[in-house]
């Protein structure tokens, strides 16, 4: 709408009695055109990727850029066949390497925030507003800051160039245990723990069976949260791994396009790389979507 | 009993990998290196503030503090502008296809900072675009536009999540204050501007201290669009100044930059949140 008529009652009724309908389909088009424009920016870059991951190296430059060829199809194949092949198929270990420093850290990381939150939450103990204030001061650090000391530490216990190295500073999530405080304190009541605790079921037991499952829309979230905070993590792995066979896919594919310039040929491999590691990224977000929704709700309208 | 088996894991974590470290940094943030002679062995000795003495007179190192102050300036109330914009437009009943856009916009979050850098690089490139036409008048990764090119894919990247924040908070409004502004007469736009808007402000403020606390991080695009570009010097963001000082190796100094940049980032998103005077982060 982009009329500013006053809000009383009376002047409406003048003014916008055949004013809503143009008044409608004017910014209707309007919003839709926005929404359309925009859709063509997000979308555009990653239909290229799709598109030129189905070019044989020498056509990339010859071609149609944003359209495939007749043997798109059969060249998408090869060339993925090609880029698993490459190098005793490092490219293969790196994607294992992120689902494993992604999987695995975020799982255990959203259990041990979700533990903490909760305790937070749902007890009354000494120390506990220190611990809540401190782990809040935690989500301001920048995550960059750490990685230097890290390695400094790290080195000086010989823990460098291993997969501790990335794995074990993934596993804090301080924003996960503030979710997490915020979702228990709203959505599990202290009369079914109490009832539970009647029922002469152990705190821990509670925890698992009865607030996990509670709190389940939140832990969906700070799991998808820190898999894709460890997942993208750059600063870390590049500071830290010096062995190609550690590093995850990201780093594996920045080490690739840097050395485009020597080895030409890396160019397609960077490019059907890329494509091969955001796809199921894209699809598990996608279909995870509803819950971000929920849990971050929770998060930010408090 | 229960509640030390709840914290403990979390807290051993928390000092282990974050308290430490920070102690970390500042205890080698006061060390320096010293010899005896000029061709002496090097010995690490306590040098009280020399090296904070040297960050403060690091020109490279204040350039890209200052770049990244400019460059937040601009591109986190674009970003979070653009955001807000898309999430009142799905909130509307002005656009159909709600779903198709909301998934459309939250895709490129999909893909890592480094990977969008890879795209945009070859985007953007004079002679590998597909948009070459353009590319090879305007240049988008020399010294004047690169920095901008930069604020493009963090924009892509993180505008469609940020507008996911924000429509939940709009969800999460009950319908019927808009009923009661109604019948007051209140259009959609005033709707938006004066009960929406503020209504979802712990939500813009959380999304804009997330977006200061990544712009001062900037690292993972910059660098990789070093393969494509000249104009990125190897100091061009402090995160950047901070790896290339560590690689010297100079890890004193590296410390101190790091010690210097969690603080600022720290004072300036409390600052933020003490500004806008709303409890986002309060229990």
């Amino acid at each position: 709408m982009t009329t500013t008529q006053s809000p009383t009652a009376h002047t409406r009724s003048t003014s916008s009695r055949k004013g809503p309908m143009r008044e409608n389909v004017l910014s209707r088009s309007a919003a839709m055109l926005i929404m359309g424009v925009f859709t063509i920016y997000f979308l555009t870059p990653i239909w290229w990727l799709l598109v030129s991951s189905t070019k044989r190296l020498d056509q990339f430059t010859s071609t149609a850029p944003l359209w495939f060829t007749p043997d798109s199809f059969v060249a998408f194949f090869d060339n993925i066949g090609r880029l698993f092949a490459y190098n005793d198929g490092i490219f293969g270990q790196w994607i294992l390497n992120s689902v494993l420093y992604s999987g695995v850290g975020a799982l255990l990381g959203t259990l041990f925030a979700a533990m903490c939150g909760y305790a937070l939450a749902k007890y009354r103990f000494r120390g506990r507003e220190v611990i809540f204030n401190v782990v809040l001061s935690g989500v301001l650090v920048p995550a960059t800051a750490l990685a230097l000391p890290l390695f400094l530490i790290f080195s000086q216990i010989g823990l460098t160039n291993t997969y501790w190295a990335v794995f074990l500073p993934s596993l804090v999530s301080p924003f996960g245990v503030y979710l997490s405080r915020i979702f228990a304190a709203a959505s599990v009541p202290d009369e079914l723990i109490e009832a539970a605790r009647l029922d002469g079921s152990g705190e821990v037991r509670t925890f698992f069976v009865l607030g996990v499952r509670l709190m389940s829309p939140a832990l969906v979230t700070i799991f998808l949260f820190q898999f894709v905070l460890i997942w993208n993590n750059f600063f870390l792995p590049l500071i830290m791994l010096r062995d190609q066979a550690l590093f995850p896919v990201t780093l594996g594919l920045f080490a690739w396009n840097s050395s485009i310039g020597q080895n030409p040929d890396l160019r397609l491999f960077v490019i059907v790389g890329a494509f091969v590691s955001i796809v199921p990224l894209i699809i598990a977000f996608l279909s995870l979507q509803r819950f971000w929704s929920s849990g971050l709700a929770a998060g930010s309208v408090k | 009993m229960a509640i030390t088996i709840f914290v403990v894991p979390f807290s051993l974590l928390f000092i282990a990998f974050y308290v430490v470290p920070i102690g970390f940094a500042i205890y080698q943030s006061l060390l320096t290196v010293e010899r005896e002679g000029t061709f002496g062995p090097a010995t690490q000795v306590f040098g009280g503030l020399v090296q904070y003495i040297a960050v403060f007179q690091d020109g490279p190192f204040w350039e890209s503090v200052g770049r990244v102050a400019l460059f937040g300036i601009v591109q986190v109330p674009v970003m979070i502008g653009l955001a807000l914009l898309f999430a009142l437009l799905l909130d509307s009943p002005l656009v159909r296809g709600k779903k198709f856009f909301r998934l459309a916009f939250f895709a490129p979050y999909a893909v890592p900072g480094v990977i969008a850098a890879i795209m945009w690089g070859f985007l953007y490139s004079p002679t590998l675009s597909p948009f070459s036409a353009v590319t090879s008048n305007i240049a988008f990764l020399g010294a004047e536009l690169v920095l901008w090119s930069i604020a493009n894919i963090v924009t892509w990247v993180y505008v469609g999540y940020n507008m996911l924040i924000i429509y939940s908070a709009l969800l999460a409004i009950p319908t019927e204050i808009y009923e009661a502004a109604k019948i007051d007469g209140a259009n959609n736009l005033q709707v938006a501007m004066r009960i929406k808007i503020p209504l979802v402000m712990p939500a813009l403020i959380l999304t804009a201290v997330f977006s200061i606390i990544g712009t001062l991080q900037l690292l993972a695009e910059p660098q990789t669009l070093r393969s494509f570009s000249t104009a990125i010097s190897s100091t061009f963001t402090p995160n950047l100044a901070v790896y290339t000082t560590a690689s010297v190796p100079n890890y004193s100094l590296a410390a101190a930059f790091s010690v210097v940049l969690a603080l600022a980032t720290f004072a300036l998103s409390f600052t933020f949140l003490r500004l806008t005077q709303r409890r986002a982060f309060a229990s």
